[in-house]
């Protein structure tokens, strides 16, 4: 990393720190929920920006995540150690699924690791004596006020989006990056050149589980109450994906600001259209496929313009004729 | 007994099974795209099935044939309208925008039928037949039966019918079956028509026999998705014997391991088949 990187991010880390002693909760609630979705998209982007692998897995890793620092918290450990051993864990557990998994390409993956979340979500539901069942487990709470608390887990949040992000520029610079930006070129082409790629491929996947988890854990910490369906939701990882497919894949900096531009329009469509938010949120995600597929950054306005006159001029004249 | 009793509730559900993920399979393999819009097309027949029999009174083994006409048409229109634009892309772009159509369709069906779990109780059913010792729910016997009846006439279709050997063509090779008049984005509409055709009239049978709402499409999904690694993409031949085998499965899993595990169970399956056996049981075949 150069140093002018490093202090860009510092400067934009101590900028976003310092929202607490401006905002009010709401705005803190928000800013918590947007830097979890900066380090998720940010952790899909390892896996299936880099790599170019379509992995669903990120909700099972979130959910993973959440349950094993609630686990862990209802044991007593502190809440960082928490934290840092969800990471761990789920780490651990992408690995010998990525070992597994990681053979499949295409569809065959996609869908294994869209089932990864089923799966798990059926073993947290039936282990009732460890995690509490279909009822949910409660985090034990820390007897502090409702405005330090909404400030600790901001900045808890915000210092693993910076981590997150930190990493995404490591990896993009390192051999790792290179090779792994091969693979989704044309893996065989990879494989004949020297690279590892089923290594490669694990240590994207690692990557993209433990930072996934982190969001998982200081997630259930924050909200002190996790249940099986809140925690393996996949639409978990159907955002993420969206918010990098908007930013563009495969960049650094794509993941952050397509998960901010979503959720904007996402908070939007919340406050104004209860009812019909997931509906509005496929409508989006159907319309960014069908017109801006490769991001926003592929949106030129001249081009656009010229697209709808040409349409426009045929059917001017179609109707002449 | 109680081995062969558990056999055959597994050939029951499995027969079922295997009409979800015939035209998953059937998408799959002609189209190169996975549908996630499945599973909520099978949740659409059940509810068309729940209401038809609410409403009018009309037997959910008759009213397939309306949720196979209504899922068949809107597939046809997805397809030749949405999905078309984008077909030859990778993975990741149809999957993302049958999900986000998915996302449309499911928040369609919770402001229309609500959230509440559905399932069509019979007012005069069939009952069970003893036979020697051996419990037949007759109910589920005649649903699997046209399930399997109707994944019958679709694989008839495409062997018999000039529609049926276009799609097979342009899953042998688009660009050939196009050289040879094949109006392969045409195509490309009937098969995904014939796939929702096949899962809204597998949602009207199930409905019979599970309770559904809108939100439980994702479980089927997975089911289809397993199904049809496990006998081999593309195939109807591969999903019915994929389908009896999960059925099989499930039913003997859940006899030994309790079935609230059932989906576990065939994924660790699953996944030791793609381990040693990445082609499916049936291997690589076409229609």
């Amino acid at each position: 990393m150069k140093p002018r990187d490093l202090l860009l991010l510092l400067a934009a880390v101590a900028l976003l720190a310092a929202a607490p002693l401006v905002g009010g909760n709401y705005v803190l609630r928000i800013g918590t929920i947007m830097l979890m979705y900066v380090a998720l998209a940010l952790s899909w982007n390892f896996i299936g920006g880099f790599a170019g692998y379509p992995s669903f897995a990120t909700a099972a890793f979130f959910g993973l995540g959440a349950y094993a620092a609630a686990v862990a918290r209802t044991g007593g450990v502190p809440e960082m150690f928490a934290w840092v051993l969800a990471m761990l864990a789920a780490g651990a557990f992408s690995l010998l699924l990525g070992i597994v998994i990681l053979r499949l390409r295409g569809h065959a993956f996609a869908i294994a690791s869209l089932v990864v979340i089923e799966v798990l979500r059926e073993i947290v539901t039936s282990w009732e004596d460890v995690t509490g069942g279909g009822a949910g487990i409660s985090l034990p709470f820390a007897g502090a006020t409702p405005e330090a608390i909404a400030a600790f887990y901001y900045w808890s949040m915000l210092g693993l989006a910076a981590v997150t992000f930190a990493a995404t520029l490591y990896v993009a610079r390192s051999p790792l990056g290179f090779g792994l930006r091969c693979i989704r070129q044309n893996e065989d082409a990879a494989g004949m050149v020297g690279i590892n790629t089923l290594l490669f491929k694990i240590a994207a996947f690692v990557l993209s589980g433990a930072f996934a988890a982190g969001a998982g854990a200081v997630y259930a910490s924050w909200t002190s109450y996790i249940d099986p369906v809140d925690a393996f939701d996949i639409v978990i990882s159907i955002k993420a994906i969206v918010m990098v497919l908007l930013g563009g894949a495969g960049t650094v900096l794509g993941p952050v600001a397509g998960a901010l531009a979503f959720m904007a329009l996402d908070e939007f469509a919340w406050r104004n259209f209860l009812e019909l938010h997931t509906g509005i949120l496929g409508v989006l995600v159907v319309l960014l496929v069908l017109f801006l597929p490769t991001g926003i950054s592929s949106f030129s306005l001249p081009d656009t313009v010229r697209r709808i006159r040409r349409r426009y001029g045929q059917a001017a004249r179609a109707q002449a004729r | 007994m109680i081995w062969l009793q558990f056999a055959l509730n597994g050939l029951f559900l499995g027969g079922l099974y295997a009409c979800i993920a015939a035209g998953f399979s059937l998408v799959w393999g002609v189209l190169h795209i996975i549908s996630m819009m499945h599973g909520g097309l099978i949740v659409l027949g059940a509810y068309v099935a729940f209401y038809s029999y609410e409403w009018f009174g009309i037997h959910p083994f008759v009213s397939m044939l309306a949720a196979g006409l209504i899922g068949g048409a809107f597939g046809y229109l997805v397809q030749a309208h949405l999905i078309n634009r984008v077909v030859a892309k990778p993975v990741l772009v149809t999957l993302t925008l049958t999900f986000g159509l998915d996302l449309v369709l499911i928040n369609a069906m919770l402001l229309a039928f609500s959230a509440d779990f559905r399932t069509v109780v019979l007012q005069h059913p069939l009952g069970t037949a003893n036979l020697g010792g051996l419990f037949l729910p007759l109910d589920r016997m005649v649903a699997m039966l046209l399930a399997l009846v109707l994944i019958g006439l679709v694989y008839a279709a495409l062997r018999l019918s000039r529609v049926g050997r276009a799609i097979v063509a342009v899953r042998a090779d688009r660009d050939a079956a196009s050289l040879m008049g094949v109006a392969v984005a045409r195509t490309y509409a009937v098969t995904f028509a014939v796939s929702a055709m096949l899962a809204a009239a597998a949602g009207s049978l199930m409905s019979v026999v599970f309770p559904v709402s809108p939100t439980t499409g994702h479980l089927f999904l997975g089911k289809a998705f397993v199904i049809c690694v496990l006998g081999g993409i593309g195939s109807i031949g591969g999903a019915v014997i994929g389908g009896l085998t999960l059925g099989l499965l499930e039913s003997f899993g859940g006899l030994v391991f309790g079935p609230e595990h059932a989906l576990t169970i065939a994924f660790v399956l699953l996944i030791v088949l793609l381990v040693f056996r990445p082609e499916g049981i049936m291997g690589r075949k076409g229609f």
